[in-house]
């Protein structure tokens, strides 16, 4: 064969690419794109210092570990799986989302789907069903994230007859042996998976990255409603504004408060009793601005108010 | 005698990498794809043991590969061949067929001459491998 000359700078016997000598780390970064999926993290998603703090850690990893890579500087694919733990609404799964397509954008999983199961999906009822079940998903979450939501409830206790060991026992062999073709998120709340992991010392171990995610603050929890709306093209009036702050500091004191999640249960409801207000008065002409405020009444009018009144 | 049947069988085996490779084409397709074994290779043999369910809603190659070597585990003396289903028709239908493991050994075939009616002949191809139980035909236990 005719070949053309070859620079004598190659390296011999290499049919690969020769293994790159300097980079320019702006440049990969901009490449590679994360910057901005870490940018949409910081505008979308308020609060969670620690755990966005946590994400731009791993984040840089992957970028210079796909550097390394590159520079033949081999080392063992680096340990992906993470627990998430935090009160219930603190927004476990959307960042289990954006961590996907970030570990996607940095090719350290090919397909970028999340796969979101809970127990269910994950075990069976009856002998012998437990295993092709969870493999099934297995399969379904390869080169994607496995998102596993309150994961302890793959460990019961009180029966030691329970499948769940044998799906624990499946996926801990898979998580070790496939690194590089899957990562599993378990999520769920912190008492209980301190639990689950203590009673599974195997788990603690195969997951490098454990983030606990903090309750909102108020401020917080006032700009995540003020962005629900914005998304759903409503607004507050000002002094819907004023009553909802003093419905936050109310509704937290209250059981069963789950952070974002009450936020938008909130608003929800007071989208209706605004819709309500609207039709209640059928000769009026409603302008734009008047479709989309809501007004002090719509939140004045929620139960969390009554009780304190009734007190 | 090597038996070629479905895709690629006149080419030397395809490694796990190219197998792994055809299996990603038939996903980016939305085929589902499934895998069958079997001690039987006769030609009209259409009813391979089916390894598990086909599957459905993969994303990645590596689920299948995970499947194929469970199998080859089990069955590793064995026939097995991968297929992919195409389910856009409105009914599955085949769309890629190809082996994916063989016994070391293939004692092949041979060829019966049966003579009927004065001096017509009719031909019978026979598994020498078949002379032998299932399951002890390739050198399994």
């Amino acid at each position: 064969m005719n070949s053309p000359v070859v620079p004598s700078a190659a390296p011999k016997g290499a049919g690969e690419t020769p293994p790159i000598e300097r980079v320019d780390l702006r440049r990969e970064f901009a490449e590679v794109g994360i910057g901005e999926v870490l940018d949409q993290l910081d505008r979308e998603l308020i609060g969670l210092k620690p755990v966005k703090t946590r994400i731009r850690e791993i984040a840089s990893l992957l970028l210079i570990e796909r550097i390394r890579k590159r520079m033949n500087l081999t080392s063992e694919v680096p340990t992906l799986h993470m627990s998430f733990t935090g009160n219930p609404g603190t927004g476990k799964t959307t960042v289990a989302l954006r961590i996907a397509s970030i570990l996607h954008k940095l090719g350290f999983v090919r397909r970028g789907q999340v796969v979101s199961v809970t127990r269910d999906e994950l075990v069976g009822q009856y002998i012998g069903h437990t295993a092709p079940k969870t493999k099934e998903i297995l399969k379904k979450a390869m080169g994607g994230v496995l998102f596993i939501d309150e994961a302890y409830y793959l460990h019961r206790p009180d029966n030691e007859r329970d499948y769940g060991q044998e799906a624990i026992e499946i996926l801990l062999q898979v998580m070790e042996s496939q690194r590089e073709d899957l990562v599993v998120i378990l999520a769920g709340y912190g008492d209980r998976m301190d639990k689950f992991f203590a009673s599974n010392p195997g788990f603690r171990s195969r997951i490098a990255h454990h983030i606990d995610f903090p309750d909102y603050s108020d401020d917080e929890l006032l700009a995540i409603g003020e962005l629900m709306l914005h998304d759903m093209n409503y607004k507050f009036s000002p002094d819907a504004r004023k009553a909802f702050v003093r419905y936050i500091a109310l509704r937290k004191s209250q059981p069963l408060f789950s952070n974002a999640r009450s936020i938008r249960n909130a608003l929800d409801r007071m989208r209706l009793r605004q819709a309500n207000r609207l039709v209640a008065d059928l000769d009026r002409v409603l302008s734009v601005d008047d479709i989309m405020s809501l007004e002090e009444s719509d939140v004045l009018a929620s139960r969390v108010f009554g009780k304190t009144n009734m007190a | 005698m090597r038996i070629t049947q479905g895709c690629f069988s006149f080419l030397p085996d395809l490694t796990d990498e190219q197998i792994s490779r055809q299996v990603q084409y038939c996903l980016g397709k939305g085929w589902a794809v499934n895998l069958e074994f079997t001690d039987d290779p006769h030609p009209r043999n259409n009813f391979w043991e089916m390894w598990g369910l086909p599957m459905f809603d993969l994303r990645d190659a590596a689920g299948v590969l995970m499947e194929l070597n469970e199998c080859r585990k089990v069955y590793g003396d064995r026939y097995i061949r991968m297929s992919a289903f195409d389910s856009s028709p409105g009914w599955e239908s085949q769309r890629l067929s190809f082996i994916v493991n063989r016994p070391k050994d293939e004692p092949g075939f041979r060829l019966e001459r049966h003579e009927v009616d004065g001096r017509n002949i009719r031909y019978t191809t026979k598994s020498y491998a078949v002379d032998r139980p299932e399951g002890s035909r390739y050198g399994g236990k």
